[in-house]
């Protein structure tokens, strides 16, 4: 899909009516378009370029692109770095907010510098623990939760003005998003603390990784009769899983993921597994597509970055369209389209 | 203690009744209070509440205590500290992600809430960020105060 008022990188868009950001991404969610985001790892590395190689995997495939902030509480370059560098090219990027290593000052200051560089989303969330990384002697700050963070974010553009209750003088236009985990206990409740994430702000979720279809289509029910769908975009996570064992290993060590015996079974018998993984995923974006109240999916391909192109190809979800993505710009002005 | 927090949150309905009668005789009390001074009071009911409560709830007397909304599990017991429900890393067997050993707080907290009338309603309250401030002061006689004085 394209707008006749695409970006030019570096340039904001204009804010449509009943929109809070000049984002891409919050203009494909709310025309009804089956989203596709996907997850960029930021590197180990302070060279630029490492983060446009990583992007541009994605490019022609993805609407928007996360930026990890330490996950699995494990460092990297800065989420707001890397979303600020994918800005400068014209991306959408979301940026991850983590409340594990900042506290309330640090991260209001990287909510306004983020809006600044052109970051259009952010992603308010809780953050793994210090010991599931490589820097378990680290100090876990935890100073906001995810639920204040989102409240603190929406103050920031809504009312201009800091937690401390001090005016800013320009407010970050942003879209913001929360994690939810809908396989993860208390799964009686999960719906009532979405509600509670969309109450303190939430206008997007994206979710840890689904596997197990049934479950998700109950979580979404009783969101239906809370009446949520109306009030938020649901993402759904999904990925391809490099084999059964893999498989296994990430359901051991990965906090809040989920595989069900039978993804692990349907794995261990293919002839090849990384094919079978690949497959798997692309079923489930097409089963997605036709859920209703899953407004996109969110793919996570850790160290494989590269299958995602070629999963979004094969589930045919974009239906023809290709995401704007950087030198489509110059394109569209030679076709004549731009106004 | 681990083992009689558990039971603190399986005795919710009870633990919760009286905790609002004991509530009411503070707020009753609260001229005599004010005579005696809160300033003076503060260090020996900050430690009679440590006491009690550190008993009861493993409170870690963040001072600005949200018992009656978390079903009597003590958020500030999560190892994140979060304080609007758990986290997305809560183990299949209801454990905590950070410490395996233990139930996730909020698991026990929707469970104690179950117990108190009107306790899913107060759970699903957004709690605001904590003041780091009033670490270690009484949250009792910061809800008198509150309560009991008109707001200026």
């Amino acid at each position: 899909m394209k707008f006749d008022d695409e970006p030019v990188p570096g340039y904001p868009l204009p804010i449509r009516p009943g929109h809070t950001s000049p984002g891409r991404f919050e203009r494909i969610l709310r025309a009804g378009t089956f989203a596709i985001t996907a997850e960029l790892a930021p590197p180990d590395s302070a060279d630029p370029e490492e983060v446009y190689r990583r992007a541009r995997v994605f490019e022609r495939y993805v609407d928007a692109i996360n930026a990890t902030d330490g996950s699995g509480a494990n460092c990297h370059m800065s989420s707001l770095a890397v979303c600020a560098l994918l800005t400068r090219i014209g991306h959408a990027p979301v940026m991850q907010i983590s409340c594990r290593d900042r506290n309330r000052i640090a991260i209001q200051g990287d909510i306004l510098g983020g809006a600044a560089m052109g970051v259009c989303n952010m992603l308010c969330l809780t953050g793994d623990g210090v010991q599931a990384g490589d820097h378990p002697q680290a100090k876990p700050v935890f100073d906001l939760d995810s639920l204040s963070l989102l409240n603190i974010a929406r103050m920031l553009r809504d009312q201009q003005r800091f937690e401390s209750g001090r005016k800013i003088s320009a407010a970050p236009r942003v879209f913001l998003g929360a994690a939810e985990n809908p396989l993860a206990p208390p799964s009686a409740h999960r719906a009532l603390r979405l509600a509670k994430k969309v109450a303190a702000g939430a206008q997007f979720i994206q979710t840890q990784y689904v596997f197990d279809l049934v479950a998700l289509r109950t979580f979404l029910r009783t969101i239906e009769d809370l009446g949520l769908l109306e009030q938020v975009f649901i993402v759904v996570g999904v990925g391809p899983i490099r084999s059964a064992k893999a498989g296994e290993w990430m359901r051991a060590n990965v906090p809040g993921m989920f595989v069900p015996d039978a993804i692990i079974a349907r794995l261990a018998g293919a002839s090849d597994q990384a094919r079978e993984g690949r497959n798997l995923c692309v079923d489930l974006i097409q089963e997605l597509r036709t859920i209703k109240g899953v407004s996109g999916a969110h793919v996570m391909a850790y160290r494989q970055e590269e299958s995602v192109a070629e999963i979004i190809e094969r589930s045919g979800v974009l239906a023809g369209r290709q995401p704007w993505h950087p030198g489509s710009s110059q394109q569209q002005a030679t076709d004549g389209n731009s106004t | 203690m681990y083992a009689v927090r558990l039971w603190s949150v399986r005795h919710a309905s009870g633990l919760s009744r009286f905790y609002r009668g004991f509530e009411s005789v503070l707020l009753r009390l609260a001229p005599l209070w004010r005579v005696i001074g809160h300033q003076r009071l503060e260090r020996p009911v900050a430690t009679l509440e440590r006491g009690v409560k550190g008993l009861l709830f493993d409170c870690k007397m963040c001072g600005r205590c949200v018992l009656s909304s978390t079903g009597l599990s003590c958020p500030m017991n999560c190892p994140k500290q979060l304080r609007n429900g758990p986290c997305g890393g809560v183990r299949a067997n209801g454990h905590c992600e950070v410490k395996p050993e233990m139930r996730c707080v909020w698991i026990e907290a929707f469970a104690g809430a179950e117990r108190i009338p009107g306790g899913l309603a107060a759970i699903s309250v957004v709690q605001l960020p904590v003041d780091r401030r009033l670490e270690g002061t009484s949250a009792w006689l910061r809800q008198v105060r509150e309560q009991s004085e008109p707001k200026p």
